[in-house]
């Protein structure tokens, strides 16, 4: 296990190859689909946004309020990645991520874009909303939730060891172009 | 109908929070064949202790609560609007409980209003029966794994998918390759050969009421389940599509007549997070035994 905290310099990220599993702690934003919509339309993070040599998590959690009104997150697994595709690249390069958490894997462009600017994609357990709300410490703060309801805001987390799978590195590779191309042969014999 | 809304609202909670154990065995078993120390294993590791602290913690096992799905039997005369009004409230309360997250979006607007109620949410099915019993069985559904059912029309040309049988094997296979573990896999297939495009693919989804470890009444039905686990599961595609060995946790295949002119073969993939239960209901609406 290879422990990881943010901010991230570009030289760990670099390090980081398929199949690794790494445990991050730091401060970890959300963002999902409205969020990278609403960034490549050339929307302007909020202010205390700060995703440089940060982490962005596609996730829509879970999260209430408690007695005192605290928030507190109950459920927080990632959500599927390749919604993002057509934006992720962008988001990258413009805001200077190190890391990317979702489920399912990315495309050519998010590969690319992570090559480029030093960038991994962590794949988290999807579904595994319980595991992943018991490593997330604090939530410190809401953005956006005005404008994009609940699962779509921003939320900022502390988070303590949460695990996550490297499945595409710095340098070009992808697990999941590897078990896709694999499987496909596979699947030829029996049809 | 306080009572009605109480089971109903109890219904949610545990399926949200409590795999059936049909699933949470078959669940058990992927886990001892993944390979020790891969990655594959981690990941079913993972699966397994969220579904211990779901359970205990008494919170949703994945935070897509999923489209909230209920098939209700009631015998004739039963009160459908009630039990809408009370099925409405429950969801209504589980959202406030944090049982079902705010998962309902107006399409048009793209407000969320945090109620979970809206056209098409929920959803309920009522099937009238000559039997007096009551009976509710509820489906959450979650986003990722709908995005990847598909469905085909046959012939399909460049899969060499004509129409028979061997035509919705290779379909069906087609769908778990292009899945691959974008939908939470290890998954469970639905299917439905035949029908239109729309009562094919609920006919697809109304195959997850069945239990894992039931088998098909039809024979060629059941062979074609069985090959499907059985070929999906040699593809290599593993938990979350990390690589692995359990590619598929089942696959319950259902048939609808078709027109002369369509052949459709509907695919619906569920998650491993595969959250459905069910109870009969006493005649104040109380719970008197739960199905699965």
């Amino acid at each position: 296990m290879i422990k990881v905290r943010t901010p991230i310099p570009e030289v760990e990220i670099r390090k980081l190859k398929l199949g690794d599993e790494v445990s991050i702690s730091g401060t970890v934003f959300t963002g999902r689909d409205a969020v990278h919509k609403y960034l490549h339309e050339g929307g302007q993070l909020p202010a205390g946004v700060n995703l440089k040599d940060g982490i962005l998590y596609h996730c829509g959690p879970v999260v209430v309020k408690d007695e005192q009104g605290n928030w507190k997150c109950v459920a927080a697994g990632p959500t599927t990645s390749i919604r993002e595709e057509p934006y992720q690249w962008q988001v990258i390069r413009d805001f200077g991520l190190r890391g990317v958490i979702g489920k399912g894997g990315m495309g050519e462009k998010t590969l690319e874009a992570c090559k480029q600017h030093g960038c991994v994609y962590f794949h988290g357990i999807g579904g595994a909303a319980q595991v992943l709300a018991q490593c997330i410490k604090k939530v410190s703060n809401v953005y956006m939730m005005e404008q994009f309801g609940a699962p779509e805001a921003i939320w900022e987390f502390e988070v303590e060891n949460f695990p996550v799978i490297v499945t595409i590195d710095a340098h070009g590779n992808s697990l999941h172009k590897e078990v896709f191309a694999a499987s496909q042969a596979e699947l030829a014999k029996y049809v | 109908m306080q009572s009605l809304q109480d089971s109903l609202l109890e219904l949610i909670r545990r399926t949200s929070a409590e795999i059936p154990d049909d699933v949470h065995n078959a669940i058990v078993e992927s886990l001892e064949r993944e390979k020790k120390g891969t990655i594959a294993e981690t990941a079913m590791k993972i699966i397994d202790q969220n579904i211990a602290l779901a359970k205990q913690k008494s919170q949703p096992i994945c935070q897509d609560t999923g489209s909230i799905i209920f098939y209700v039997d009631c015998p004739i005369g039963f009160d459908q609007l009630a039990f809408q009004d009370a099925a409405r409230e429950a969801v209504k309360l589980a959202t406030k409980k944090g049982f079902l997250r705010q998962n309902s979006v107006d399409s048009l607007s793209g407000k969320n209003d945090g109620t979970n109620l809206g056209p098409g949410s929920p959803t309920i099915h009522f099937h009238q029966n000559r039997s007096p019993e009551i009976s509710v069985r509820l489906v959450l559904k979650g986003g990722g794994c709908e995005n990847v059912g598909a469905q085909y029309s046959l012939p399909n040309e460049k899969l060499k998918a004509n129409r028979d049988l061997d035509g919705c094997r290779k379909v069906i296979l087609d769908a778990v390759l292009q899945a691959q573990g974008k939908g939470c896999g290890p998954g469970i297939l639905g299917v439905c050969i035949g029908g239109d495009r729309a009562t094919g693919y609920e006919h697809s989804k109304e195959q997850f009421l069945r239990k894992l470890d039931d088998r098909n009444d039809n024979a060629e039905l059941d062979k074609l389940e069985q090959d499907i686990i059985d070929t999906s599961n040699k593809l290599g595609i593993g938990p979350m599509g990390f690589g692995g060995k359990t590619t598929l946790l089942g696959a319950k295949i259902g048939v609808l007549n078709r027109l002369p002119a369509s052949f459709f073969v509907s695919v619906s993939y569920m998650c491993w997070a595969y959250r459905r239960h069910g109870v009969t209901l006493g005649p104040e609406g109380e719970i008197q035994k739960w199905l699965y």
